[in-house]
């Protein structure tokens, strides 16, 4: 087990090295005029120009920056805003913005897996009939239909008729609701959806037909039978969601106006803030390497019968 | 209970032999299950209505989309007669905009799906079967899957111009992957299963195996990818549309109509609605006949 763990580690941050390079070489890409306000650009000299980028240290060979990015990584240094905030340690922007995305994200991920386990459940128990019609009619909506429109809609909607600000404000509780609740939309659907799933194809296995000729009853079988295998592959992407909740939601924060992560990025890539957008990247490659990775671990702790490192060696003995 | 009720039946090898044989086609099971439905045979008349009237539409019609009414009392109009959908802040006809933007979001969508489903099919059946690609094609898969989808499409829309081909090759060149993930779990899982082996020991020939046993397993699976990532490109248009970096503002399509329509929606909301009615429809024929052919086209569901 340890040698599965040790070895699953230094795959992640395999991983998280390319997926870091791969966009240090994309940003090279971007035309160089990102980097100044368009001002400055239009007064600026050529002269003064490549002084200042030499100065941001863009012109350097691709991989001296990369040396300097992850030297400075290492030493616990994220470096500092180029554009977004000139100046200002990244260390401080995130320590700031990240506790809204945090928060909100946390908060929806709690209503998500409640309420989306009960929609699967509801939707298994009464497969076929309306509570599953209804559920899979929510379900498709909120995949099918693109999420700007509904989300747009019910921002206007509801705080028109509830007489709620539009926006966010901090110190009126009220104005968290919606945020919230737009948030977790998608994520009930998801749970909802993937439970009833796991859960039909569980009631269909011989063992359950077993128990049931054996006369157990019904709220028995769903209960201690098909609901905990039906979670077991679900359990798996707990972790990488929770971890991802940092990341925050683009349309979400941006309609209405809450300061954290979401547009942060966008913004970042925007303005070409370089060294921003590689920290953000390193982070979210991170966790959501990470993630999947505690989410291995926790499958196997969740269902015994899972061992990870011989599945492992199984596949290799396949591959002789 | 005696033998006279019953008569023997003569031995007859033909007899015989008939029995081990159906006429079962595989095409025609699928369509037959599929068509059972109401609802995904209703939404598929309704979605090939929809996607043949906007692409015939520029035939159908003469009035142009970008036609902007000089006369301000043109702008804004509600819903009339003249114009079905009512006019936008300059005058310009909704409902041919709503059809013409309808014909770039489904080209675009369509593009995009023939990309990824093209790519992903080919990369996922040779990950499947090249046992050596595995270990590389799992490392691209967690690469590309690790970057977020939001950097990436942002940094290929501005490394490249904003365009209709932009948006193809930044959907395309990370959609791919996830369907070569699924057909490559599906061929592995194929072809070590023992109806395959039972056929190879029998002596079947293998082009044999791949189409009569292989092919119709991963129909499902390309047909479901497919009608999924319809909806989902339509999406990701009104998405980079949203943040700025979609097709450009001239080009009439869904996801520049939603964020105008936006804008002017305390005042004009009928701007927004309509377009978005037309766009959801599509979008939700498209999910729902995808899973419907899918769950068709399974075998399994077949009888």
């Amino acid at each position: 087990m340890s040698r599965y763990i040790v070895k699953r580690i230094l795959q992640s941050l395999l991983t998280v090295v390319i997926v870091v390079i791969a966009v240090f070489l994309l940003l090279r890409l971007m035309p160089t005029s990102g980097y100044f306000t368009r001002d400055d650009y239009i007064n600026m000299t050529e002269e003064m120009r490549s002084a200042y980028l030499r100065n941001l240290g863009i012109t350097d060979p691709a991989v001296i920056q990369l040396q300097r990015f992850f030297a400075g990584v290492f030493r616990g240094d994220l470096g500092r805003s180029i554009t977004v905030y000139p100046k200002l340690p990244i260390s401080t922007i995130l320590a700031e913005k990240v506790p809204y995305s945090l928060w909100f994200g946390l908060a929806s991920m709690f209503i998500s897996v409640t309420l989306g386990f009960g929609l699967g459940i509801l939707m298994a128990r009464f497969k076929d009939r309306w509570p599953d019609h209804l559920g899979t009619a929510y379900v498709v909506a909120v995949r099918a239909i693109p999420s700007l429109i509904y989300l747009f809609l019910i921002q206007i909607w509801v705080t028109g008729i509830m007489r709620w600000p539009m926006v966010f404000y901090e110190d009126r509780p009220v104005t968290w609701i919606l945020p919230v609740v737009s948030l977790s939309l998608t994520g009930i659907a998801w749970y909802g959806i993937w439970l009833r799933r796991f859960m039909v194809d569980e009631e269909n296995r011989d063992y359950i037909k077993f128990a049931r000729s054996k006369g157990l009853s019904q709220k028995y079988i769903m209960r201690h039978h098909v609901l905990r295998n039906a979670v077991v592959p679900l359990v798996q992407y707990l972790p990488v969601q929770l971890l991802l909740t940092i990341a925050g939601s683009l349309i979400i924060e941006s309609i209405y106006s809450i300061p954290g992560m979401g547009g942060l990025l966008v913004y970042a890539i925007k303005q070409q803030d370089n060294n921003l957008v590689q920290v953000l990247v390193l982070i979210y490659a991170v966790l959501g390497v990470a993630g999947v990775f505690v989410g291995d671990l926790l499958m196997a702790f969740v269902d015994p019968r899972i061992r990870l490192a011989e599945k492992k060696k199984k596949k290799e003995a396949l591959r002789v | 209970m005696s033998d006279d009720a019953f008569t023997f039946a003569p031995w007859n090898p033909e007899a015989a032999e008939e029995t081990g044989y159906s006429h079962y086609s595989y095409w025609r099971s699928t369509f037959r299950t599929f068509i059972k439905n109401r609802l995904s045979l209703t939404l598929l008349i309704i979605m090939g209505v929809l996607v043949l009237f906007s692409l015939l539409y520029p035939v159908l019609a003469s009035v142009d989309p970008n036609k902007v009414a000089l006369d301000s009392s043109l702008w804004n109009r509600r819903p009339d007669f003249a114009h079905i959908f009512g006019t936008d802040g300059l005058g310009r006809d909704i409902w041919a905009r709503t059809w013409y933007g309808t014909r770039t979001s489904i080209l675009l969508a369509f593009t995009i799906a023939f990309f990824d489903v093209g790519i992903g099919v080919v990369a996922g059946a040779l990950w499947g079967y090249v046992r050596k690609s595995d270990q590389i094609m799992t490392e691209i898969y967690n690469v590309i899957t690790n970057i977020p989808s939001t950097v990436y499409l942002i940094l290929l829309s501005y490394i490249m111009k904003p365009g209709f081909w932009t948006i193809v090759i930044a959907m395309s060149s990370r959609g791919w992957i996830t369907i070569a993930r699924f057909i490559r779990n599906k061929v592995i899982s194929l072809r070590e299963s023992e109806y395959n082996v039972a056929s190879r020991c029998l002596g079947t020939p293998l082009n044999r195996i791949l189409g009569k046993n292989i092919i119709p397993f991963l129909v499902s699976i390309i047909i479901m990818q497919t009608a999924l990532t319809i909806p989902y490109s339509i999406g990701a248009e009104v998405f980079l549309g949203f943040i700025g970096l979609g097709l450009p503002l001239d080009t009439v399509s869904l996801g520049n109509m939603v964020n105008q329509g936006r804008s002017n929606f305390m005042l004009y909301p009928f701007q927004l609605t309509w377009p978005t009615v037309i766009l959801a429809v599509i979008t939700v024929s498209f999910y729902i006949v995808g899973n419907k052919f899918a769950d068709a086209s399974d075998p399994k569901n077949h009888l």
